[in-house]
């Protein structure tokens, strides 16, 4: 059964702040605001006692981790339209206290806790998902689980680092229903991944020879061959995405995705689906 | 009453190609429209709907960062607009977006007058696809209310 607000009905977003005995609310008033509401307070408003939903052994259970509250949204429906159960944070501390990380003490109730997967925004204040990522892999009890990263930038340097790292996958914003249906067979599938080649191109991209250091690499897209009609803004300012390499990373910038005609999205590293082929 | 839903559908249908067509929406808008059901006939309006506070949020305090010459915090207006340039391309506002990566090269060479004008700017189009998108809704509404279903639009 979908959790819905009773004030609003809008659908609500678990949004662990302190244990995960007692957790906050986040929800969606229909003029758009939003609120967080603690268990408690919820009783307050009377909205009928709240308890952690019983998580289903049979259910997946993913943990999102993002500071930006629309990609949140955007990928808690992403997941639950694939039938996962989802829980989202705005950060890696409030991630790591939910798994119980976020101090040395063993505590018994992280032993009910079941993740399944992990999907963390590499930028992010405070502690980036890279960060994230390595302390979840220093842990004991959730380092078999899968960390899948999400960048809004295609950084070679950025994307091995976190391959390396141990992350399963690594996603380019916007993130679509694809790319998370991709990952649900994956864990369903239980598909054995191959320890050697751990990055696979897509067809229509460059590909990189892994033994060189990555070429700067210029992609230019054209932005306006679609449109038809003058732009309505009274300065069109479209700059051609092509940015100069940051310290040691090369960018390969993503294109504007200006066409309504364009299907595919600039490389997308990808490591998870069929196993052994590049 | 069937023909009047065939034209509303067709209306909503041609305003909706027209929103690609002109650049304000790319292919994650389509996205996000594949995550509304009818179960959750209102999800794209409040995703976007959140995404307007954050325009607005974002572009007040970017201004306040902007508004003294002898004093600009480019960092902040930095993280500004990352944050905006993120969201927008989750919600496929494409022109919203493409303006943030303007405003990104002048805040990387703290040019404070190119900055103001791009922040006029995503002010400008934020704005515009509010007032677009409300109309586009609003047929929605109307299909619904007259009893018909919103049309599947492919945009190829």
């Amino acid at each position: 059964k979908e959790n819905r607000c009773e004030l609003c009905f809008s659908s609500l977003l678990p949004c662990f702040v302190s244990s995960p005995l007692s957790y906050y609310y986040s929800s969606m008033a229909k003029d758009g605001g939003v609120s967080c509401l603690r268990s408690s307070e919820m009783l307050n408003v009377g909205i009928g006692g709240m308890e952690p939903p019983p998580l289903d052994l049979d259910e997946v259970h993913v943990l999102a981790v993002d500071d930006s509250l629309v990609d949140r949204i955007v990928i808690e429906r992403l997941l639950r339209i694939t039938s996962c159960k989802v829980t989202a944070v705005d950060s890696g501390w409030r991630a790591l206290e939910f798994l119980g990380l976020d101090n040395d003490k063993a505590s018994d109730e992280f032993d009910k806790l079941k993740v399944d997967m992990i999907i963390t925004d590499y930028c992010m204040p405070g502690m980036t998902g890279y960060e994230l990522l390595k302390k979840i892999k220093e842990s004991s009890s959730f380092r078999q689980v899968p960390v899948v990263i999400m960048s809004s930038e295609n950084v070679l340097t950025r994307i091995d680092r976190c391959l390396e790292e141990g992350a399963e996958d690594f996603l380019l914003k916007p993130v679509k229903l694809a790319d998370v249906k991709r990952l649900r067979s994956c864990l369903t599938g239980d598909v054995k991944l191959s320890n050697g080649n751990k990055r696979k191109l897509p067809e229509d991209s460059v590909s990189v020879d892994t033994s060189l250091p990555p070429p700067p690499l210029s992609l230019t897209f054209s932005t306006n061959s679609s449109d038809s009609s003058p732009p309505l803004s009274p300065v069109e300012v479209f700059s051609s995405p092509l940015s100069s390499p940051e310290d040691d990373d090369d960018v390969l910038t993503s294109s504007p995705e200006g066409s309504p005609m364009s299907e595919e999205s600039p490389i997308r590293r990808q490591k998870m689906g069929s196993p052994g082929l590049d | 009453m069937n023909t009047v839903v065939a034209k509303l559908q067709r209306q909503f249908q041609d305003y909706l190609v027209s929103l690609y067509q002109q650049g304000f929406l790319d292919n994650q808008f389509t996205e996000l429209r594949k995550l509304q059901d009818e179960g959750t006939p209102d999800f794209v309006a409040e995703v976007v709907s959140l995404f307007f506070d954050d325009c607005s949020k974002l572009i007040n305090s970017m201004s306040r960062s902007l508004e003294r010459p002898e004093n600009v915090d480019f960092k902040q207006v930095d993280s500004g607009v990352h944050q905006l340039k993120g969201s927008s391309s989750s919600v496929g506002a494409r022109r919203v977006k493409n303006v943030c990566i303007s405003f990104k090269e002048c805040c990387d060479v703290q040019n404070r007058e190119g900055c103001l004008r791009c922040l006029q700017q995503v002010d400008y189009e934020y704005k515009m696809l509010k007032t677009k998108l409300q109309d586009l809704f609003n047929l929605e509404k109307q299909i619904v209310q007259a009893g018909g279903a919103i049309p599947q639009v492919n945009i190829n």
